[in-house]
């Protein structure tokens, strides 16, 4: 599936052209950014802290297959049933089957980009059963027929204006209003109906703690509890990277994940889940139940490299910081996750061909590198895919290696290779380009591309040997 | 689908070997700490910066707080679970609110629990560092006292704020006996989800009130 619509160059040249979205963007991540700059102003602490949290997500996936045999026993000793699913449609297939057992018609589902990843509201839909989004943020995304554009604040894009104008749209007797706290108001009295009238709650996972079999939730909002709590029904989907070994593991990459995501010490709410209710408990579901799905993870893990993509917890600061992001907005990359993760991860998932371009994408300039809070080395991945993508990969393992090899670039670098082996022909090369170079329309190949939002560059007259000749140095 | 179970792991098992993967070093958590007073001073300067009410009472004086800002709130009534000490000692102010007891199962409450305007629990303790409750909640305390009421009232015992979430799990030894449901809550429910702008009391309480009992 792509869900995209032509090449990012397209979709990024549409969305540079939108000052709103731009606006939106540039205020909200400049915001951002202060915040977590705050978070991490102790150089020392900040080293140390993401040195822990890389250790402990680079130890978690070291030991991946034996840490969710160990969560699957303690889960299931707890009384939490956990599914397994190598697909996207295994996933669906395993939630629609919980659901039916159950009757089930209505779903509130807390914040989930795993469930993004599967398409889920759209699998339930056509079978009958009503989706529910009720993060607010998510809300608002799904009433607008759309998808998230951040991984932690999904209507990002919208304004004020833009969102008022949907509420009025969708919701009965709507009394106008642009003010965020009264908007606010409104959701939350048309979801809390909703939490209580819904046969089941789906939510995500932030940290499967394999030594205990405990769920952890990290959330603002309240809604997250709402859909692990209320509905007789709880059904967390999640990632087969998502496990870490232990309960002490937790705190750290907990601090990481808020201070780098939105520059809190921590969130409003933090939920441990280890099993349903239990006998004389009052209220909690009666039934929980973890899908873990590999969608091409097991892939990603096979190799030393591209395994540490699979380090990442979700923050999105990378995405913050980048220049790129900053700019064009989540849409633009065309699948469900954007700015630089999106760059190294959706074109794993879903293959080379579709999104081989993702990764062209940056410049390089290490700026998600350096707020990374467990340590991806997000551009040498980045460089390895465009290896990938060419066909130029010594040991190729990424899926549709090769989807982008072309035949033209590769000539041209074997020819730009020859030409600064040998002397005679780089003085000749370069002597015929300092001659006769400018002659070249700015449409001609390969310049086409460099011409369209740029003046064509003009070769100088003499090349620098000769005038350095001419000055009576040696031309060595 | 013990089939996809078997082809994951033995996917994962195929892979680029990584041994036992990097140690850990937990120092920079673990050395982080404060005093009593500096633990009790940090944690109401968190709290109070996420919009909380923070009080600072006596075993004795606490139930006649709870009543006034009850009152100056207009609030006639309080659910509550099914602690007898705390319901005696509410029922024994002058001036106390009515009780709702939280005592059967959700689905026999679920009116009187979406209805209730305010509710009282109390915690197992709190966090200095990121200005946190612990609530492990239990039959006693069920856990939408803490979620679905407007207004949280939450009691803390001052000698029991740790330093770190990772002193409180390691020095309890959490690891040896999870319970259903514990939840850290540092401050109302919020959301910033609309152009950035901080709003309180989306889906959970609106207003989180913290009575310290020092003494």
């Amino acid at each position: 599936m792509t869900g995209a619509e032509g090449c990012f160059r397209e979709r990024a040249g549409t969305a540079l052209k939108d000052t709103q979205l731009r606006a939106n963007f540039r205020r909200a991540m400049d915001g951002l950014m202060d915040k977590r700059a705050e978070q991490f102003s102790d150089v020392n602490e900040w080293e140390r802290l993401r040195g822990l949290g890389e250790s402990i997500r680079r130890r978690a996936l070291a030991r991946l297959p034996d840490l969710l045999e160990q969560l699957e026993r303690n889960c299931t000793a707890n009384g939490i049933s956990v599914h397994w699913a190598e697909t996207v449609e295994q996933a669906n297939e395993t939630v629609l089957e919980i659901l039916q057992r159950r009757g089930a018609k209505r779903v509130v589902k807390g914040k989930s980009m795993v469930s993004e990843e599967m398409h889920l509201n759209d699998y339930l839909g056509r079978h009958g059963i009503t989706a529910l989004e009720a993060d607010l943020g998510e809300y608002i995304v799904q009433m607008a027929g759309e998808t998230p554009s951040h991984l932690i604040m999904p209507a990002i894009h919208k304004n004020r204006g833009q969102i008022a104008r949907l509420f009025k749209d969708n919701i009965e007797n709507y009394d106008y209003t642009e003010d965020p706290v009264e908007m606010t108001a409104v959701a939350r009295s048309q979801l809390r109906r909703e939490f209580q009238d819904a046969d089941a709650g789906l939510s995500g996972v932030n940290f499967a703690v394999a030594e205990t079999g405990t769920l952890c939730l990290v959330e603002n909002e309240g809604n997250g509890r709402m859909v692990t709590t209320v509905p007789p029904v709880h059904i967390a989907v999640t990632g087969i990277e998502k496990v870490v070994e232990k309960l002490e593991d937790v705190p750290p990459l907990l601090s990481l994940l808020t201070r780098s995501a939105t520059g809190q010490p921590i969130t409003t709410y933090f939920n441990m889940i280890t099993s349903p209710r239990k006998e004389g408990e009052r209220d909690g579901p009666e039934e929980v139940h973890l899908i873990l799905l590999d969608n091409g993870r097991s892939r990603i893990h096979a190799d030393a490299e591209t395994r540490r993509t699979l380090q990442c917890i979700r923050c999105g600061a990378c995405m913050n910081h980048c220049p790129v992001y900053t700019r064009v907005g989540g849409h633009a990359y065309g699948g469900v996750y954007p700015g630089p993760i999106g760059k190294i991860l959706t074109p794993q998932i879903e293959g080379m061909r579709v999104f081989g371009d993702l990764p062209e994408a940056s410049s390089l300039c290490n700026a998600c590198v350096e707020v990374c809070p467990v340590r991806i080395p997000i551009a040498q991945v980045l460089v390895r895919l465009r290896d990938e993508a060419a066909g130029h990969c010594p040991r190729p393992t990424v899926k549709e290696s090769g989807a982008r090899k072309s035949v033209m670039e590769d000539l041209v670098w074997t020819g730009w290779k020859w030409m600064h082996r040998s002397p005679a022909a780089y003085r000749m090369m370069t002597g015929l380009l300092a001659k006769a170079g400018n002659l070249a329309p700015s449409g001609a190949p390969l310049l086409r591309q460099w011409t369209s939002a740029r003046t064509k560059p003009r070769f100088a007259g003499k090349t620098l040997h000769q005038m350095v000749r001419e000055k009576g140095l040696a031309d060595e | 689908m013990s089939n996809a179970r078997d082809a994951i792991l033995a996917k994962l098992r195929a892979g680029d070997a990584a041994g036992e993967g990097p140690v850990s070093d937990f120092s920079v958590i673990y050395g982080k700490s404060w005093s009593r007073e500096e633990k009790i001073a940090r944690l109401e300067s968190l709290m109070v910066a996420v919009n909380t009410e923070f009080h600072r009472t006596t075993e004795a004086d606490w139930p006649a707080l709870v009543a006034r800002l009850l009152e100056k709130r207009a609030i006639p009534s309080l659910l509550i679970g099914t602690d007898n000490q705390l319901i005696e000692r509410l029922q024994d102010e002058e001036g106390s609110p009515d009780l709702t007891i939280y005592d059967g199962r959700y689905e026999d409450r679920k009116a009187e629990v979406f209805e209730a305007l305010a509710a009282l629990t109390t915690t197992r303790g709190a966090i200095a560092e990121t200005g946190s409750l612990i609530l492990w909640p239990n039959e006693a305390e069920p856990r939408l006292l803490s979620l679905v009421p407007p207004l949280h009232i939450a009691l803390l015992d001052a000698d029991r704020i740790y330093d770190t979430l990772w002193w409180t799990l390691t020095e309890e030894n959490w690891q040896d006996g999870m319970p259903t449901n514990v939840v850290l809550i540092s401050g109302p429910s919020k959301t910033a989800d609309i152009e950035q702008e901080l709003t309180f009391g989306v889906h959970g309480p609106k207003e989180l009130i913290v009575l310290v009992i020092d003494g």
